[in-house]
């Protein structure tokens, strides 16, 4: 098996899989349940002035019968005393002192920091998390994401908890900035010793068409709630990476957003991260989860010839760089597979109406001198199965990408490198040899 | 090592094709994603073994096919065979949540048989499962189909060392000679021993206890004894006429369809085949497929209380097999130089054929029994055994599959030989710890 543990700014957990701060992570009974089924670390539902919680709370986007691609919330910090869960976070950590236990902060003022930090550290956990990043709620009361979008007051009071703390402090980021490199570097600058993010980001999941009334609905009205679960993984993916590459940013990075299986975990290490949490997937199947998040991982590891997660952290960062840096001369061109093909035609509508009309239709013919390597079977293929089998004018294709993503067929669709040995530049490169005009513009 | 090899030649089992093919990757991905992920999963209960079925389809979902085809085998070692000849109607799809919304239950069998095959095909099983080091223990099995092959590759797992006697020249039990081909040929069967013998369990076929080696051989030189010694020949029918070409068991007429390069279907026009259970249903599903133009099964009462599976009798149907109810055959009619002409029913009808298949229950192997005192045969034929643990009135010996349960399915002779390994292993004083194969699945 290979070695999944890791060493977060101290923090040592079994394995990179934490419960993220939220309902799953409420009380010391679930903590409990989640680290028997294997989770590595839990970060606890966020500490404070205990709250009061609307009904119902959350709101949440099916797509085409899939449900809760989306998620969302307008729940706010604990609503339970604070020694009640102080006492059980230090139970916890008793009965597993191999977990990473991270407790999740947000109070106001300077003294109220001092005097719950002081107070969570004594129950013996491994880490603190500064949350800047709920977005609904506790931001009306100056918490929250009001602290996240404000670099200068996330520094100030992330130095606060920095000069109390006796333990690694993490600041959890919201998403809900223009770039999150400027609140991830004023935590840096203030000297935190770990990053998470995100949290959630502004959202409506629809509205009540015959109430007149956005979701989540408390009631006849609403609020806007925080938007998590698989929909926003791919901006997680590029918040976490965008931190990771800064080089001011030197702290290891928790991310967090749209994670529900080992292969997400997987992509998140890609990219720089050094844990992962969890939230919305434990909502949506359980605790359970866990059991193939490990297994997956291991297996990929295995697969991958690496024997340990370290190892993995951070091999897809060399390959984001900026758009002026991709090769222009790296050319991909779509191809059908006739047998696959099943004639829905999605991919022949798609590229006649949003790209460059070169799918064509079995019976189409093909114009002098362009190639399509695939005709001759599409049109075998056409009138053995009575059905539109498409090809490719490759001549014609610039390499788009869309007919693939809307092929409801996997692998039939495919893109084919076409290169051919064409040397590498970049618009970059194109710059520095003063080639880069395109003819055309407002200049000729 | 020696790999098992069907016998070659044109077999007739090999006119039928697959009914449920391979999925492609993408095929079993659209599929898995369709899996609700339940929680104390109908599937699971309704599965003999007990596999963990919403786990294991949520890691083709993820991608993750290996671990995949380790939570299917570590509860089920006969999960390849179990994958492509379970009647999964009547057991997790039978059970699947999807039933109660009216839609189409999941594609429990043919899932679990893509991550197995898959990761077969990339030869992957053996490193899968955990293995502990050999402990100098042997066990011997009697028997090379499904029971005793999965309980010595469960204890093989544990570090027994374990030989399997096989009388016949295949092993592989009923998989190899029994189940209808468009489920699982022979080499698909011979596959899964393969598999068994990687984890290290020897294989002697061509060997039979009570011949060429005895009971008192076994006891003398094993710590432990398994009897998975299945049934025995077809039981005769016991009507005027019925000895004599173009009348046969139905078991012993698959097993030459299914392993025979030699049997041929001569000039069979019209076949019969009496018995209502569901080997009377393959037999006659096998020759509509191998083109018997008519081909009408004979049951002794309505089809209301037939033992073989509705949804089975429905396929045949569709085939073109028809069903004769309350048809009692009284003997069979043969011309005069003895061919058969047709066979005649109590109640005076009668039906041309020339070729009848006799389908109304196998025999108990009693003798092989006897090799070893303290074992007992119940007055159904019956190996009386301890259902929990598998034990015989032997303290060394347990029984499981077809022989202790009278003729079940493949997977309760794969859970019952898991059962006896578990035992076996506490008796040695093995420790079963947490973790290891032996241990997954129902108790
Ligand atoms: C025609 C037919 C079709 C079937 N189809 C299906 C199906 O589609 N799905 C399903 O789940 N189940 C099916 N079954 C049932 C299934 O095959 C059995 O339940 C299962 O094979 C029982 O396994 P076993 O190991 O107990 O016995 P068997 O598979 O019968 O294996 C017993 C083995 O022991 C050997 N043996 C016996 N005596 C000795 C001896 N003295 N020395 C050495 N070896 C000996 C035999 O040669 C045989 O190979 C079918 C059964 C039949 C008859
Ligand atoms: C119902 C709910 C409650 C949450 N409560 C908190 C919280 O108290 N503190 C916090 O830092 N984040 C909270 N979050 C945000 C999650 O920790 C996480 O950052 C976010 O949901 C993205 O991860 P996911 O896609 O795995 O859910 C909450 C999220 C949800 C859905
Ligand atoms: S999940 Fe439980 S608490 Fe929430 S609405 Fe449903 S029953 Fe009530």
């Amino acid at each position: 098996m290979a070695d999944l543990s890791i060493n977060f700014a101290g923090i040592k957990s079994p394995n990179p899989f934490w419960l993220a701060s939220g309902p799953p992570s409420n009380t010391g009974a679930q903590v409990l349940r989640a680290f028997d089924m294997g989770w590595g670390g839990a970060v606890w539902k966020t500490l404070g002035d205990p709250i009061v919680d609307t009904s119902s709370r959350f709101g949440a986007l099916e797509v085409a019968g899939a449900r809760m691609v989306g998620f969302n919330n307008i729940e706010l910090i604990t609503d339970r005393p604070l020694e009640t869960n102080l006492r059980e976070i230090s139970e916890v950590k008793k009965r597993y002192p191999d977990r990473a236990v991270v407790v999740s902060l947000m109070v106001e003022s300077k003294e109220d920091w001092r005097e719950i930090i002081r107070r969570a550290e004594d129950t013996g956990c491994d880490g603190l998390e500064l949350n800047f990043g709920c977005p609904h709620g506790m931001c009306e009361r100056g918490m929250g994401s009001a602290v996240g979008q404000e670099p200068k007051a996330l520094k100030e009071i992330a130095r606060w908890a920095v000069e109390s703390a006796s333990i690694p402090v993490l600041v959890k980021l919201s998403p809900n900035v223009t770039d999150i490199v400027e609140p991830g570097l004023a935590a840096v600058e203030a000297g935190v010793h770990g990053l998470s993010l995100i949290n959630t980001i502004k959202s409506f999941t629809g509205v009540d068409l015959d109430r007149f009334v956005p979701y989540p609905a408390v009631g006849l009205r609403s609020t806007n709630g925080g938007y998590c679960g698989p929909a926003v993984k791919p901006i997680a993916l590029h918040m976490v990476a965008a931190l990771a590459k800064e080089p001011g940013i030197s702290v290891p990075i928790s991310g967090v957003g749209g994670i529900s299986t080992w292969r997400d975990a997987a992509e998140f290490i890609a990219l720089g991260a050094t844990s992962v949490q969890v939230c919305t997937a434990v909502m949506h199947h359980g605790f359970r989860i866990v059991e193939d998040m490990i297994d997956g991982l291991d297996l990929y590891l295995e697969s991958k010839k690496m024997s340990s997660v370290n190892e993995l952290r951070g091999r897809a960062l060399s390959g984001f760089v900026d758009w002026g840096d991709l090769d222009l001369n790296y050319k991909v061109v779509a191809e059908v597979d006739p047998g696959l093909c099943i004639g829905c035609d999605l991919c022949y509508v798609a590229c006649r109406d949003s790209a460059v009309a070169c799918i064509h239709r079995a019976e189409e013919d093909l114009a002098a001198g362009h190639r399509a390597p695939t005709r001759e079977a599409a049109v075998t293929a056409a009138a053995a199965k009575n059905a539109h089998i498409v090809w490719v004018d490759e001549t014609e294709c610039i390499g788009c990408n869309l007919c693939h993503h809307v092929c409801p067929v996997h692998g039939c669709i495919t893109m084919k490198d076409v290169t051919g040995g064409a040397p590498f530049e970049s618009w970059n490169d194109r710059i520095l040899k003063g080639t880069a005009k395109v003819p055309g513009g407002l200049h000729g | 090592m020696t790999r098992s090899s069907a016998p070659g030649g044109e077999r007739l089992e090999l006119r039928l094709a697959d009914h449920k093919p391979l999925y492609s990757e993408a095929q079993a991905r659209v599929e898995a994603e369709r899996c609700l992920y339940c929680h104390d999963a109908p599937c699971t209960v309704a599965c003999p073994t007990g596999i963990d079925v919403a786990t294991f389809i949520r890691k083709i979902a993820t991608g993750n096919v290996r671990g995949s085809a380790r939570t299917i085998l570590t509860a089920n070692l006969m999960g390849y065979s179990c994958a492509r000849v379970c009647p999964v109607e009547v057991l997790c799809a039978g059970a699947c949540v999807y039933n109660h919304l009216g839609r189409e239950p999941i594609q429990i069998g043919r899932l679990q048989r893509y991550a197995v095959e898959t990761v077969m095909d990339r030869g992957g099983v053996p490193s899968l499962l955990p293995r502990k080091p050999a402990n100098g223990r042997k066990v011997a099995c009697v028997g090379a189909g499904p029971a005793s092959l999965s309980c010595a590759g469960y204890l093989a797992l544990e570090g027994f060392a374990c030989v399997l006697y096989e009388k016949r020249a295949l092993p592989g039990g009923l998989n190899a000679t029994g189940v209808a081909p468009y489920k699982m040929h022979v080499e698909g069967a011979l596959r899964e021993v393969d598999l068994i013998r990687d984890l290290g369990v020897t294989i002697r076929s061509g060997v039979e206890i009570g011949r060429e080696v005895t009971g008192e051989d076994l006891l003398r030189d094993n710590d432990g004894v398994f009897l998975g010694i299945g049934l025995g020949s077809d039981t005769r029918l016991g009507a005027p006429g019925e000895d004599g070409p173009g009348v046969a068991g139905a078991v012993a007429w698959i097993e030459r369809m299914k392993t025979d390069s030699g049997f041929t279907l001569g000039e069979g026009r019209r076949a019969v085949v009496i018995g209502g259970g569901n080997t009377a249903i393959d037999a006659a599903r096998e020759l509509a497929h191998l083109g018997i133009r008519e081909v009408t099964m004979l049951y002794r009462r309505t089809a209301e209380v037939m033992r073989g599976y509705a949804h089975e009798m429905a396929q045949a149907r569709m085939e073109g097999v028809r069903l004769e109810e309350r048809a009692v055959v009284r003997g069979f009619e043969r011309d005069g130089q003895g061919r058969l002409r047709g066979v005649l029913l109590e109640d005076g009808r009668r039906l041309e054929c020339d070729l009848a298949l006799v389908a109304i229950g196998q025999a108990s192997l009693r003798e092989v029994a006897r090799q070893f005192p303290g074992v007992e045969v119940d007055a159904e034929g019956c190996i009386v055994a301890d259902p929990v643990t598998g034990r015989t009135g032997h303290p060394r010996v347990y029984a499981g599959g077809d022989a202790r349960n009278g003729g079940k399915e493949v997977v309760n002779a794969a859970q019952e030989g898991k059962r006896a390994a578990r035992a076996i292993a506490v008796q040695c004083g093995v420790s079963i710890t947490r973790g290891s194969a032996i241990e997954a699945g129902h108790p």
